[in-house]
């Protein structure tokens, strides 16, 4: 197991360099108090010792993501309410996202207003080669941590002046395991799978490809280098995801692009049509 | 998955639960694990190891309920056992196949005194 799986404090988790929440709660994952959830009963009780005579069952029926689902549910209203359409892309290290991210915002910027939030575990490289194309852009750094969790992504969302009816990419730590677990709010989980990792990915990483509502096929000007059967790799994907949409692209040469953007455009759209903004992908729990 | 950060979860929503009550020691906690909830059982009780050790839950017995898969096979209409989300159906060998159970993952309910 990775041991250092998003189990530190919110000290080492830097927005833009900045602590994340600082003198807040220690963890993000530190669950809200709900009475209503609560059902208690007493358990077998040792009523003649006196100091250890309460051993009581208490029913608690808590699912263990429940704090970050708090999160994520109070980003999805935020969202939905400005008519915001927020696209999680997720993917291994070096699949392209940036890449892919930086040519679809310049070909997107002039038909919607457009914002990101980057995370890396460390650095904001990431976020000054979005700036670098005009849109503004939010750094999370998760220190130690895997993935993005909501309450990161809330924090951030506060950060950046976002426009109403405008579109929101959410680029998670890269990593195929972790962020599929985590609902951020977003509209759309995305995950971007390139032709030279290999194309039994789908399977060797189910989760998140059973979460996601559309892949990205990107690399494909290099499958004349790499032995990469497309047909299995889609067939694979759709054995963990029958109706996953896949669109073959190339982020560097620009092929698929377009199908990309009019996939984009008609989220924005129909969000502005009052479309449901629930991510039909199932986080792991 | 993040089995480290689930158990600090899990730990915060014990204690919780526990002060709630007017409790200041655990004595046992149940949890219910799906199958194709990505969690390693192992992995996560080893996280447990190392969180519950200075709280008030150091000396609870931890008891892990797994819960099998199971998914709704849309080429047969029925329901049939899923052991991995890739798995094919065992009655058509289809994968048209809609998880049903066994992603869940809950804290079930604790024993305090």
């Amino acid at each position: 197991m990775c041991q250092v799986c998003g189990c530190e404090t919110t000290t080492s988790v830097l927005v833009d360099g900045v602590p994340l929440n600082p003198g807040g709660p220690a963890s993000p994952y530190r669950p809200v108090q709900g009475q209503s959830l609560l059902h208690f009963g007493m358990g077998p009780a040792h009523a003649h010792a006196p100091g250890l005579s309460q051993e009581k069952m208490i029913r608690i029926e808590r699912d263990i993501l429940d704090k970050n689902n708090t999160y994520a549910r109070s980003n999805r209203e935020w969202l939905a309410q400005r008519q915001i359409f927020c696209v999680n892309l997720m993917s291994s290290p070096g699949s392209g996202k940036t890449t892919l991210l930086v040519n679809t915002l310049q070909r997107i910027q002039s038909r919607v207003p457009v914002a990101v939030v980057e995370g890396d575990q460390q650095t904001s490289q990431d976020a000054e080669r979005i700036r670098a194309t005009g849109v503004p852009a939010v750094q999370i750094n998760t220190g130690k941590g895997c993935h993005l969790d909501a309450h990161m992504v809330g924090q951030s969302l506060q950060q950046l002046q976002l426009q109403p009816a405008s579109l929101l990419f959410i680029e998670n730590v890269g990593n195929l395991v972790c962020p599929a677990g985590f609902d951020l709010g977003e509209a759309r989980k995305v995950v971007i799978l390139s032709v030279t990792e290999g194309e039994d990915k789908p399977l060797k990483y189910p989760d998140m490809f059973h979460a996601a509502d559309l892949m990205l096929l990107n690399k494909v000007d290099l499958l004349p280098y790499v032995s990469f059967d497309v047909a299995r790799c889609m067939e694979m994907a759709r054995r963990v995801n029958p109706a996953l949409p896949i669109l073959p692209v190339s982020a560097t040469r620009g092929d698929g692009l377009q199908d990309w953007i009019d996939w984009l455009l008609a989220g924005v759209q129909g969000l502005r049509q009052g479309a449901p903004v629930e991510s039909s992908g199932v986080p792991a729990a | 998955m993040h089995e480290m950060a689930l158990a600090e979860s899990i730990l915060e929503v014990v204690e919780q639960a526990a002060r709630a009550q007017q409790c200041t020691r655990v004595t046992a906690i149940r949890l219910e694990i799906g199958t194709l909830a990505g969690i390693e059982v192992s992995a996560l009780r080893f996280g447990l190891e190392v969180v519950l050790a200075h709280s008030l839950a150091r000396e609870a017995r931890l008891d892990i309920d797994t819960l099998e898969g199971e998914g709704w096979c849309m080429r047969c209409s029925q329901n049939v056992p899923l052991k991995a989300l890739y798995d094919p159906c065992p009655s058509c060998g289809g994968y048209q196949i809609q998880p049903l159970r066994g992603t869940e993952m809950r804290v079930k309910e604790i024993l305090a005194l």
